[in-house]
This record gives C-alpha cells, structure tokens and sequence, in this order.
C-alpha cells in the first residue's frame, strides 16, 4: 500500500468518528467540552505510553480514555459546588491536566519518542511506517487498527443509540420523563470522545483534533436541519478536509494536521458565507429584498393615496426618506410596471401598480 | 530554599523569569476577574491559540524575532480571531461554543502550517518560534521583561481608569446599557485589554496553557471575596504568587518546565482557596452549617 493511501485512510478514520460525535457535541452546545477532553487526556497518554509495553495499545487506549472521562466528571463536580462557573470549571480542570501531561513528558520522557512536538500536531506522516506486528506477523498500519476501532465504537455507538441521543439532545426533560438517564447519555457520550481523541492524538495531535471535532459539524449546522442529514454532512465535509488538506499539505510541504485543520476552517468560511438557507451571503439578499419590496410597499400606498397620481415633489416631501431613496424605488417600480411618468416630474399607478397598492392595503396616515 | 531567593534577586535568568510569569501573573489574574464573571473564560483560550498565525506572519514578513513585532504580530491575529467570534455567534445560529473551537483549532492549524513553512524555508532564526505554543520562560531576557511590563502598566492603567464600567458592564450590562454607557465599545475594549493579556503571557506560558492564566486565578479569588475591587488585588495576587512560584521551582530542578508549573501551583491555590476561602470555601460553608443545624435543634419548638 502507498504511503500516501495510508496517510489518507488514517485521515479518513480520524475524520469520520469526530464528525460523528462532534455533531452532539455541537448540538450540545458543549463544543469546548471536546476541546477540554482532548488537552486533558495527555497524562493518561504519557502514563498509558510508559505502560503499554506491559498492557498493549488497546487497553492504553482505554486507559488514556479514562483521563478524558475523569474530566468531564471533574468538570460536573466543579460546576455542581455551585463555587465555579462551567465555563471557567472547564478552564481550570484542562489546563491543569494538560499541564499536569506537558510536566510529565518533560520531567521523565524527554530522552523517549515522546516529544511535545507530537503532542500538538502528531505525526500522520509516519504512520506508513509504524506498523503493528504480532510475533512475527505483520498486521499492517498500527493506526488502522487504533483509528478502526474507534471508528467502530462511534459509528456503532450513533447507529444503536440514534434515538437515545436525538431525544437527550433536543429534549433533556422528555429523555429523562421517558426513563432515559442524561447522565447516562452525557458520560457515554464523553466516554466515546475520550477514546476518539485518545486514538487521533497519534496521527493529529491535542489541539487539531478540535479541528475535526467541531469544524465540520458547525459547517453541516449551517447548511441542513435533520440531524441524519447533518450527521452524513458533517462525515462528509470531515472527510473532504482531510484529504483536500493532505494533498495541499504535500503541495506545499508543510503540516499535514495542520493543513487539515485549516481547510475545515476554509471549508466552514464556505459554509457559512454561501450556505443557501442561512449563509452571510443569502442573509444579506435577502434582507435587501426585503427592505426593497417594503419601500416599494410604502411608495405604492402613499401613491394611492395621493390620488394615484402626484408630482415628484409632493410624493417625495410625503415620504419624507432620505435622498436616494425615493428615485431609487420608484425606478425600480417603474422597471417593473408598477409606476409610470405621464409627463416630466409626475408619477402615476399604473393598473398593476393600484391593484399592487390595493394588496398593501392604506399607508400610514399623514 | 535561601539560595533560591538569593538566585531571584542576584540571577539574571531567574530575576528575568520571575519577573516576567509575575507581571503575566497580575495582568493575567486582574483581567481574567472580569473574564470569569462575564463568563468568557474559554474566550481567553480561543484567543490564546488565535495569536501564533499572526506571530508567524509577523515573523515572515519583519524578518526578525523583535519581541514588540512578534508580539503585535500576535495581538492582530488574536484581534481577528476575536471579531470572527463575533461574527458567527451574532450573524448565525452556531452558539459561542463551538465559535471558540472552530477559531481556536483553526487558527493553531494555521500556525502549525506557516511555522512548519518557515522551518521548510530554512531562514536563519526561525528556531524559537515554537516556543510560543508552550512557553519557555526561561528564554525571556530583559528585553521582553521591558516590553510585558510596558504593556501591563498600560492595560492596568486603563482598567484602573474605567473600572466602574466594567464593573457594570460584567454585572449588569442591560442596566448599563440603559444608563447611556457605550456597552459595545466597553465590551470590544476589555476584549481588546485580555488581548493584550494573552499576548503578554504567551511568552512564558505559552498559547495552549494561556487560558489557566486568566481563569484560575480569578476562580480561586471568587472564593475569598464578594467585593469586585478585593477579587481583582487577589486574583492579581494569585497570579503573581503562581508565576514566581512556578518560576522559582523550574529553576531548582532540570528538566522542569516553567509554563506547566505556573499552571499547576494555580491549580493548587484554587485547590486551597476551594476549601478555605472566607466568602465560599467548603470548610466554613461546613462549619456554619454545623453550626446553625445546632441551634436549630437546641431552639424549643
């Protein structure tokens, strides 16, 4: 296998289990959640490291997942004291377990491949070269096997719980009235995020696997509003920004993680000035027809009742807009058949235009 | 212990290091008191991550590691980052949360990239950059003690100037707003003062870690205090204590890193305050409630 398909398969495999549970976490409104998870699980990382010789790599997966899982039970019991707000409850439990991991590999893996280096953005270009063998059997990338089986654990967790989670996601009170516990929901779903960013750190590192996390999932939000919908985009557009960003990555010769990350970035710039429904874009036609077609309104009415016609003056002075604005709506109603010029400095309604103004029914008086 | 204290005062490393994570420290824990009660927290975070493109950029294109460059550099692309935010959560109906994630992991991707561009691009001195994203206080020299220290007074200054806006600004905003104070310039300038916090810190304790800077202080402050003007001298205080702290214990040892252990010793004087501050602590909380169930009891029905 090339070891450009391998970089791109191990994207692939980073990229579809954090579009999947990064769509709750979005939805959740608990985006920072994962981005607290995937800093906090680097001591479990750094003690898993020095202990997988012993423990082998899926049982150090579990282990540095228990790190994250430890976080987000830190985080409740902070906020439950009622002495500090979620937001900085957050703050200060990942910031002190990712400096707790920084201080570890410092202090006794500084002479080990454990560098801080890794610990940003990974190493996806070495995983071609790093490969799992049993005995003397060659089992192929060590991260299609980390990376597969937290793809599995995601989709399978999504695919069986579809419905626990739609419902504990918009609708807490109904889940929890209908026996479904939402702590429940939540530590299973923080559990899964553990893992997920246990098994990307290898490949994209603590702070880029937020990237793919969150990323996509925000760009689907902008452009769909089912939750399977969503959840297919968000796989979708995951999946196109680690490939587009491996192969502009190569193209220029810099990182590979962090090229990804940037191309979700680019990706979500995208979404959110074009997305057809409720892009900047789209906003902003459509509140400039609007405001066109109301002043239209306003300017047929006022027409109306002037007597379907008046001079150009009079109507302006009765409108009372600022200057453009009267020229501009009447051209513009005029291009369209509403308003016509009988003679130099008067208008008048067409027949289109009074049954126009009929519709908007009487202008404001005055 | 003494020859520590002795190195602090006489050693020009550690006298640099100390003085640098301490003027971090009383800017980071001032300004962060106002972050943590508007609940803005994570913003310092976003922001933090959000300033190495711009460090980079700033590298590229000034060709020198001048720390008042670099630093402004970083506090544009911080300052971007900052207006994005704002864009997506007012113009769309993606939520504060996953803005900060998406500027923050975006913007650190971006710097990954041109950082490893640079390298790629072989230019003399780019060695060092890196050391934004953890911090290495024991690179600071007077120079940059110079330039942090020009820079806090200044953002201090303000504070100290329009303290009684933000005080309402953090508490009230709708009331302030009705008062006739210009609450969206308020808001974008202590915005732009943590800005300045961020970018003093990075330097010492590096963009990932910044955040523990502004939040962990102020919440261990929350705990000793319901007075705005008490939390922000403590929470200033804290800050200094964990920034000498940590610096004084990375230097007794090797291999220890100053950034990681500013961040931990604020860890444990939140740890502390939680138990043992006046206002909120859990042992007086306990005591008082021993106490009143007590009398409760005693009282004849």
């Amino acid at each position: 296998m090339s070891p450009d398909l391998v970089i791109v398969i191990t994207a692939v495999l980073v990229a579809v289990p954090c579009a999947l549970l990064g769509t709750f976490l979005v939805l959740r409104q608990m985006a920072m959640m994962g981005d607290a998870i995937s800093h906090a699980v680097l001591p479990g990382i750094v003690v898993a490291f020095f202990l997988s010789e012993s423990l082998g790599p899926v049982t150090s997966l579990v282990g540095a997942g228990a790190f994250g899982l430890l976080t987000a039970v830190l985080v409740e019991a902070l906020k439950n004291t009622g002495k500090v707000k979620e937001d900085s409850s957050i703050g200060v439990v990942f910031t002190a377990l990712f400096a707790l991991g920084v201080f570890l590999i410092s202090k006794f893996a500084s002479d080990v491949h454990l560098d801080l280096q890794h610990v940003l953005f990974g190493e996806i270009a070495f995983s071609p070269l790093n490969l799992l063998t049993i005995g003397s059997v060659n089992l192929g990338p060590r991260s299609f096997w980390t990376l597969g089986i937290v793809t599995a654990v995601a989709v399978l967790l999504v695919l069986l719980l579809y419905k626990e989670l739609k419902i504990a996601t918009f609708d807490p009170g109904l889940a929890a009235a209908a026996g479904l516990s939402p702590a429940l929901v939540h530590y299973l779903l923080m559990g899964a995020v553990s893992v997920t960013t246990v098994g990307a750190f290898d490949s994209v590192g603590a702070v880029l696997v937020v990237a793919f996390l969150i990323a996509p999932p925000a760009t689907a939000y902008l452009l769909t509003d089912g939750l399977a919908r969503m959840l297919a985009l968000s796989v979708a557009l995951g999946v196109g920004s680690a490939i587009s960003g491996y192969y502009l990555a190569s193209l220029l010769d810099v990182a590979i993680a962090g090229m990804m990350a940037v191309m979700a970035g680019v990706l979500f710039v995208m979404g959110l000035l074009l997305s057809p429904s409720r892009g900047l874009v789209a906003n902003l036609l459509r509140r400039r027809r609007n405001r066109r077609h109301f002043a239209r309104g306003l300017l047929l009415a006022r027409l109306e009742s002037l007597g379907n016609r008046a001079s150009e003056e009079e109507l302006s002075r009765r409108l009372s807009w600022d200057g453009g604005a009267v020229v501009r709506t009447l051209e513009d109603a005029m291009r369209d058949g509403l308003v016509l010029r009988p003679a130099a400095g008067e208008v008048a309604l067409t027949r289109r235009g009074r049954e126009a103004a009929t519709g908007m029914g009487e202008g404001p008086a005055g | 212990m003494i020859e520590l204290l002795r190195d602090l005062v006489f050693d020009y490393t550690i006298r640099n290091v100390a003085l640098g994570s301490a003027i971090l420290g009383i800017l980071g824990g001032a300004l962060g008191s106002f972050a943590v009660l508007r609940r803005q927290g994570l913003l310092g975070d976003a922001l933090a991550h959000a300033t190495l493109p711009g460090v980079c950029v700033a590298f590229m294109l000034a060709g020198t590691k001048n720390p008042a460059v670099l630093l402004l550099g970083a506090a544009l692309s911080a300052g971007l980052g900052a207006l994005l935010i704002l864009a997506v959560v007012n113009g769309t109906r993606i939520k504060q949360d996953a803005a900060l994630g998406i500027v923050l992991s975006v913007f650190f991707g971006a710097g990954i990239v041109l950082l490893t561009y640079i390298a790629g691009s072989g230019d003399a001195g780019q060695s060092g950059l890196d050391r934004f994203i953890f911090g290495q206080a024991a690179t600071i020299v007077r120079e940059d003690v110079v330039t942090m220290g020009v820079l806090a007074v200044a953002a201090l200054a303000v504070t100290a100037l329009l303290f009684k806006e933000f005080k309402l600004l953090s508490f009230d905003p709708a009331f302030a707003a009705s008062l006739g104070f210009p609450v969206g310039a308020l808001n974008v300038l202590l915005t732009a003062l943590i800005v300045v916090a961020v970018v003093v810190g990075i330097q010492a304790v590096g963009v990932v870690l910044m955040a523990a800077m502004l939040i962990t202080p102020a919440a261990a402050a929350r705990q000793w205090t319901n007075r705005l003007s008490v939390m922000v001298c403590v929470s200033a205080l804290f800050g200094a204590t964990s920034g000498v702290g940590g610096a004084l214990i990375s230097a007794s040892g090797s291999n220890l890193p100053t950034g990681p252990l500013i961040v931990l010793v604020a860890t444990g004087i939140l740890a502390v305050s939680l138990l043992l501050g006046w206002r909120h602590g859990f042992l007086w909380g306990w005591i008082s409630g021993r106490r009143n169930r007590r009398e409760a009891l005693r009282r004849p029905a």
